[in-house]
C-alpha cells in the first residue's frame, strides 16, 4: 500500500533578485499503484515539483504538505524519504567522480534495507538489471554516471529503480533525450515496476510520445506552478494535437 | 652513469627566474629568509623550529630496513654523496639538511636488477627537541627496476635531503608517507635526475605533522624520461603541509604528470601546493600536465594552488595545467542521499571518490589499502563525527 499525498505546495528559491515563488499551491494525490503524469512547458516548475518531494535543500517550502502513507515527508531528511520509499529518477543524473556503481548500488541498497544485500544474489541481481536496461556488465566498474552518455544516465536511473524497488517513483523526464530504442527500453524497465504490488508512479514528462509506452491512469498539466486541469489519458491526447496554447492562455 | 657525464649533459644555459633560484651546496648563497620572498612566503618560519639555523643537527631517527636481494645499502662521506651528482640544493633548508647530516646514506639497486618486492624504510621520529638531518642518496642502475617506500612517524625536528639517480632505462617508484605525531616539523627536499627514457614516479602521501613542507624537483639527464609526481595530503586543524614541485624540462621528449589532491578540515588547517613546470628552449617534442585539486571541508580552512608554467620553446606536445579548491558539491551529495545513503556515508564515498584516482596509482597493494583506511580515519576525526553530534 503507499499514497503519495501533496497538499497546496508552495515553494521558492533564493535568487540574486530575492525570493522567488515557483509552486503556487499543488494538490495531487497518488494512490496505491497509480500513474500520473504531469505534462508541462519548460519552466513551468515540474523539476522543482520533483525535487522538492525529494528534499533538495535548494528548494524552500513556504507552504502546504507532503506526505506518504501518512507520514510527513517534510519532516524528514533527503536520506530518511529515499528510506521510507520515495524514488527521484533526476531529468540531470550527478556524476560522482571516483564512486564506483557498484559500491554506489551496494551502498543504497544496504542503506534501504537496513542490512547488505546477500554478496551473491546481489551481484546477479545488479548484472541482470543492468542487462535489461543495456547497460554493459562492466558499468558497474565506471564511477557514477562520470562521462556516460546522456541515454546512459537515464538507463542507469531506471536500473536503480529495478533495483532499489520504492514504493512510489518520481520520474523527471526520463525521456529526454533518449532515442527510440531507449525510450523503449526505459519504459519497459518502468512499466515492470509498476508491474509490482502497490508502486505509484509520477511521470513528469515535457512531450507525449512516452505515454505510447507507459499508459498513465491520470493527467496532469502542469502550468506556471501549479496544476491547470487534470484528466485521463484523453487529456494528453489533447496535448498532442493541440500543444499547451489553450492552457498557457488561461495562466496569463 | 658516472657523474662527470651527468654533470656534463646539464651544462645549460641559465634561466633568470624567482621561481627557482639557482642550486649550490654554498650555504652562503641561501641567506636566512625574512619570509617575504617568493619560495618562502607561504611557510610559517617560525614553526620550522630553528631548522633554518646553521647549527649542527644532534638527533636522529629510529631506522628499521627492509631491503630485497639487489639492494644495498651503504654509508658515504658528505663529500661523497655530492660527487655523485644531482642537482644541488635549491633552498636554505635543503643546503644545511646537506651540510649538517653527518653522514649521508646510499640506497642502491644494481644495474639490471628486477626488485619486485618493495624496499622498506622505516623511519620514527623519538622527540622533537633535538634536530635531525638526513642525507639520502637513492641511485637506480640502468635499466633496473625498483619501489622505494619510506614511511615517517612519531615526533621530531627533521630536515631531510634526498637525491635521486635514475639511469638510462631505470624505473623508480618513491613513496613517502609522512604520517607524523601532532608535533612533528618535516622539510624535505628530493632532487631527481631522471635518465634517458627513464621513469620516476614519486608519492607524497603527507597526513600528520604540525608543519610539513616537501620541495620535489626534477630534471633530465637525457630525452625520453618520464616523471609522475603524485601527492595527497589530509590537513587538520592548524596542520600546515607545503608542496612544492619543479619540473625542469631540460631534454627534449620528456614527459612530466604532476597531479596532488587534498583535504583540508578544522580551524586553520593550511595548506600550499606549488607547481612550477619550466620547459627549456632544448626541450622540443615534451609533454607536460599538472594538477592540483582541494576539497575544503570545514570552514576556517585555506588552501593556497599556484600552477606555474615557463615556456621558452613552441616546439611542445603538449602542455597544461589545473587547479581548483572547492567544496563539498552539494548536488552530489543529494544524489547519493536521495539514495538513502545517510549524509556520514555519502561524504565519505565523496572523499573516498575524490582520493580514489590517486591511491590506485600506488603499485604497493596492501599500502594502497592502508591509505584509504587512513583517509577516513582522518575523516571520521572531525567532519563525521560533526555530523553524529548533530
Ligand atoms: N535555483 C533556482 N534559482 C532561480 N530560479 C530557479 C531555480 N530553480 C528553478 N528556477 C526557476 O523556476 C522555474 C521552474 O523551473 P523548473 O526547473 O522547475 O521547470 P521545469 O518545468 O522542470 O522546466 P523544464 O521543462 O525545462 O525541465 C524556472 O523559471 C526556473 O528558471
Ligand atoms: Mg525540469
Amino acid at each position: 500500500m503507499s499514497t503519495l499525498e501533496i497538499k497546496d505546495l508552495q515553494v521558492q528559491v533564493q535568487t540574486e533578485d530575492g525570493p522567488k515563488e515557483i509552486l503556487k499551491g499543488v494538490t495531487l494525490t497518488i494512490k496505491d499503484g497509480e500513474t500520473h503524469a504531469i505534462m508541462g512547458p519548460n519552466g513551468s516548475g515540474k523539476s522543482t515539483l520533483a525535487y522538492s518531494i525529494a528534499g533538495h535543500p535548494r528548494y524552500e517550502i513556504t507552504g502546504g504538505t507532503v506526505t506518504l502513507d501518512g507520514e510527513d515527508v517534510l519532516e524528514m531528511s533527503v536520506d530518511e524519504r529515499a528510506r521510507a520509499g520515495l524514488f527521484l529518477a533526476m531529468q540531470y543524473p550527478v556524476e560522482v567522480p571516483g564512486v564506483s556503481v557498484a559500491n554506489f548500488l551496494r551502498t543504497a541498497k544496504t542503506a534501504i534495507d537496513g542490512e547488505a544485500p546477500k554478496l551473491r544474489t546481489w551481484v546477479k541481481e545488479v548484472n541482470g538489471a543492468m542487462e535489461r536496461m543495456n547497460l554493459d556488465a562492466s558499468f558497474s566498474q565506471r564511477s557514477v554516471n562520470e562521462g556516460f552518455s546522456g541515454g546512459e544516465k537515464k538507463r542507469h536511473e531506471i536500473a536503480q529503480l529495478d533495483l532499489l524497488d520504492p514504493k512510489v517513483a518520481i520520474l523527471d523526464e526520463t525521456d529526454s533525450g533518449l532515442d527510440i530504442d531507449a525510450l523503449k527500453v526505459v519504459s519497459a524497465g518502468v512499466n515492470r515496476f509498476r508491474e509490482r504490488e502497490g508502486k505509484g508512479v509520477l511521470l513528469i514528462t515535457h512531450y507525449t510520445r512516452i505515454l505510447r509506452y507507459i499508459k498513465p491512469d491520470h493527467v496532469h498539466v502542469f502550468v506556471a506552478g501549479k496544476v491547470a486541469e487534470s484528466g485521463g489519458p484523453e487529456l494528453a491526447e489533447e496535448l498532442e494535437a493541440n500543444g499547451y496554447e489553450r492552457f498557457l492562455e488561461a495562466a496569463v | 652513469m658516472t657523474a662527470a657525464v651527468v654533470s656534463d649533459a646539464l651544462e645549460q644555459e641559465h634561466v633568470e627566474s624567482h621561481l627557482h633560484p639557482e642550486p649550490t651546496y654554498d650555504l652562503e648563497a641561501h641567506p636566512t629568509p625574512t619570509g617575504r620572498e617568493e619560495i618562502w612566503r607561504f611557510t610559517p618560519l617560525k614553526r620550522l623550529r630553528g631548522l633554518l639555523e646553521d647549527t649542527p643537527a644532534a638527533g636522529s631517527l629510529e631506522r628499521k630496513l627492509e631491503l630485497p636481494d639487489g639492494v644495498t645499502l651503504s654509508e658515504l662521506s658528505l663529500e661523497e654523496a655530492s660527487a655523485l651528482g644531482g642537482t644541488a640544493p635549491f633552498d636554505r633548508l635543503g643546503a644545511l639538511a646537506a651540510r649538517n647530516a653527518g653522514s649521508a646514506v646510499l640506497l642502491d639497486v644494481a644495474a639490471e636488477a628486477d626488485v619486485t618486492e618493495p624496499v622498506r624504510v622505516q623511519l620514527h621520529g623519538t622527540g622533537t627537541e633535538e634536530a635531525v638531518a638526513g642525507r639520502v642518496v637513492i641511485r637506480v642502475g640502468r635499466h633496473a627496476r625498483a619501489v622505494v617506500l619510506v614511511e615517517h612517524s612519531g615526533s621530531t625536528t627533521y630536515n631531510g635531503f634526498t637525491t635521486v639517480l635514475l639511469g638510462d632505462g631505470a624505473q623508480l617508484d618513491l613513496v613517502h608517507v609522512n604520517d607524523w605525531a601532532d608535533d612533528a616539523v618535516h622539510a624535505e627536499q628530493i632532487n631527481a635526475r631522471v635518465g634517458r627514457d627513464a621513469t620516476l614516479r614519486q608519492f607524497e602521501f603527507t597526513l600528520g605533522g604540525d608543519l610539513v613542507r616537501t620541495s620535489t624537483n626534477v630534471d633530465y639527464a637525457g630525452p625520453g624520461g618520464t616523471a609522475e609526481l603524485f601527492g595527497l595530503y589530509f590537513a587538520d586543524a592548524g596542520q600546515h603541509f607545503e608542496h612544492r614541485l619543479f619540473v625542469d624540462h631540460n631534454a627534449p621528449k620528456t614527459t612530466s604528470n604532476v597531479v596532488y589532491k587534498g583535504a583540508l578540515q578544522g580551524e586553520k588547517a593550511h595548506t600550499v601546493w606549488i607547481g612550477n613546470v619550466l620547459i627549456r628552449k632544448v626541450a622540443e617534442g615534451i609533454e607536460t600536465y599538472e594538477e592540483n585539486r582541494n576539497l575544503v571541508l570545514t570552514d576556517g580552512c585555506q588552501a593556497d594552488s599556484v600552477p606555474n608554467l615557463e615556456i621558452e620553446t613552441g616546439e611542445i606536445e603538449g602542455a597544461g595545467h589545473a587547479s581548483a579548491v572547492g567544496r563539498f558539491d552539494d548536488n552530489q551529495l543529494f544524489y547519493l542521499r536521495s539514495r538513502g545513503i545517510s549524509e556520514a556515508e555519502a561524504r565519505k564515498l565523496v572523499v573516498r571518490g575524490f582520493f580514489d584516482d590517486l591511491i590506485r596509482k600506488v603499485t604497493v597493494p596492501e599500502l594502497a589499502e592502508k591509505l584509504s583506511a587512513q583517509v577516513e580515519e582522518e575523516l571520521q576525526r572531525h567532519v563525521l563525527a560533526d555530523l553524529e553530534l548533530a
